[in-house]
């Protein structure tokens, strides 16, 4: 196809000119781009001392760490969770699994505050169970489980589709059990797609702000996690110092995406 | 039979578990909440004043928000899938760049560029703690779903047609608008129900530059926030159902939208 596109390349009709590719990039520079230079740029307004002290402010240390360890806590649940779903959702038979496997989007589509209410219901001081975890560090866990539910559980399904199932017959023909089956032959098979959909996960729930408004409780040095400190900054006027927290929060997110993605990739080499 | 018969059992009860005590129990329950004192109360709470503008005002900046994201998104979508250009690679993270940042930090980056002493701080009209704050928001936070909806369709479909028809003399626009729009228009479909429910839900972002002005800069998830906080229990409830009913129609829109996707 590609040879064939080369030798009628005289007129590219439909192929965006230099025009398209630069309305387009202009069009993401001044909405997307220009605003988050001005968060760098503007972060170091009062000297490196004061973006120095607003990052290493007791406060935002803790949040920082708390946010990032809840994070990461959350994304190592949905990996499992969402492993197990996705295998559920492809290779079990029950009835109503395509409406299951529909809602799965839900927290996509539902508006995050929604989700935050609708998580104080059941697990908030008006729980019908009497189960009531607001405003504690499970609290907040339970709400990044909720908006990160679906991105493990939609990287590894048509991963699991695709799968090749000859291997794993032939693996219990020569022997294998169940469980070996699944570590040794449906697994490795997985783990770029579970990384991926787990990078994914862990940088939705860092920035996480919506669902944790309402069941955290913003506790400093408790529940407070790094959004909701960057929210309190901006309230009172100070966001120069709101700014230098973002930019770690960017940094830290970046690195873990980093991180995660070059652990697929030697994973995949490892693989050969 | 790969997996013996109990095994399959109990990961379907974990699986369903974990999702009913996650998903469906709260929403239910949300559900039942708001309905628990009949209709007509729910019908007098989201039909208040305040109400009715925090629904036009959020329905106002979609319909801003998401026909300029569709348009461009298309427009990147044909650069990305179709061109060749140096840079690829960094136009490509900047589309992701909206999914990777807190909505708090995208709130703030607006203030710093337009709020007072920001780098545009002094336009002869308001930006921050006004509609345009939250118009640019809600433009940040949803460029990117059209634009990766529509790219990989764009590298499916190919451009042998598009060739086709420029050798037969369509210039560039007959050739966008009888070729390429066909071709895609379930991605782009997609796309704009996606970014419809991402606008409709957004809060963090809209939270820190509209100023919650009731009647006047009050999204519905603000109001569903504000409610809330006012220890106005069943009137947050009624507003998130309404909000809840809105992603329900979007997933139905989906369901219906992915297979034709696959056919195309």
């Amino acid at each position: 196809m590609s040879t064939l596109a080369l030798n009628l390349r005289g007129r590219p009709a439909g192929r965006p000119g230099a025009l398209g590719l630069g309305v387009s990039t202009l069009w993401l520079s001044l909405i997307v781009l220009l605003p988050l230079a001005a968060v760098v740029a503007r972060s170091t307004e009062g000297g490196l001392d004061a973006f120095w002290s607003a990052v290493s402010s007791r406060q935002a240390v803790s949040a920082l760490r708390f946010t990032l360890l809840v994070s990461l806590a959350a994304t190592v649940v949905n990996a499992v969770t969402g492993t197990l779903i996705a295998w559920v959702l492809v290779r079990d038979q029950f009835r109503g699994k395509r409406i299951v496997g529909a809602l799965i989007d839900l927290p996509f589509a539902l508006p995050t505050i929604v989700a935050g209410l609708t998580l104080l219901a059941l697990y908030g001081p008006t729980s019908p169970v009497g189960i009531d975890v607001a405003f504690t560090q499970f609290a907040v866990l339970l709400a990044l489980l909720f908006v990160t539910l679906p991105f493990v559980i939609r990287a590894v399904q048509p991963v699991l589709i695709e799968l090749d199932r000859e291997m794993e017959e032939a693996a219990l023909s020569l022997g294998a059990n169940a469980r070996t089956v699944f570590l040794r032959v449906i697994l490795p098979n997985l783990v770029p797609a579970i990384l991926s959909g787990a990078a994914l996960a862990f940088a939705r729930a860092v920035g996480e702000f919506g669902s944790i408004v309402l069941i955290s409780g913003n506790i400093p040095f408790e529940t407070q996690v790094a959004s909701m400190f960057i929210f309190k900054q901006i309230e009172s006027d100070n966001p120069i110092g709101a700014a230098a927290i973002s930019v770690v929060l960017m940094l830290l997110s970046l690195l873990v995406l980093v991180g995660i993605r070059g652990l697929g990739r030697w994973g995949a080499r490892h693989d050969r | 039979m790969t997996v013996d018969r109990r095994w399959r059992i109990a990961l379907r009860a974990i699986g369903l578990t974990y999702l009913a005590l996650l998903l469906l129990i709260p929403i239910g329950l949300v559900f039942y909440r708001t309905f628990e004192h009949g209709v007509m109360a729910v019908y007098d709470s989201v039909t208040t004043p305040a109400a009715i503008s925090a629904f036009s005002l959020t329905l106002t900046v979609t319909a801003i928000a998401v026909p300029l994201n569709t348009v461009f998104g298309v427009l990147c979508a044909l650069a990305l899938a179709r061109g060749r250009f140096r840079g690829k690679g960094v136009l490509n993270a900047i589309i992701d760049l909206p999914f990777a940042i807190s909505p708090v930090v995208v709130g703030l980056a607006l203030i710093l560029v337009f709020g007072r002493g920001g780098w545009l701080g002094d336009l002869p009209f308001q930006v921050i703690f006004s509609v345009p704050g939250i118009v640019l928001a809600t433009i940040f936070i949803s460029v990117p779903f059209v634009v990766r909806e529509v790219t990989p369709v764009l590298a499916e479909v190919g451009d042998e047609q598009e060739q086709a028809a420029a050798t037969l003399g369509a210039n560039r626009w007959q050739a966008f608008w009888r070729i390429t729009l066909p071709s895609i228009r379930w991605g782009v479909a997609y796309g704009v129900v996606l970014s419809v429910a991402r606008c409709i839900g957004e809060f963090g972002a809209v939270s820190v530059v509209s100023g919650k002005i009731s009647g006047d800069t009050e999204t519905l998830t603000l109001l569903v926030e504000k409610r809330f906080q006012n220890f106005d229990l069943a009137g947050a409830y009624a507003a998130s159902a309404l909000l809840a009913l809105i992603a329900l129609a979007t997933l139905l829109a989906m369901t219906t939208i992915n297979p034709r996707r696959d056919d195309a």
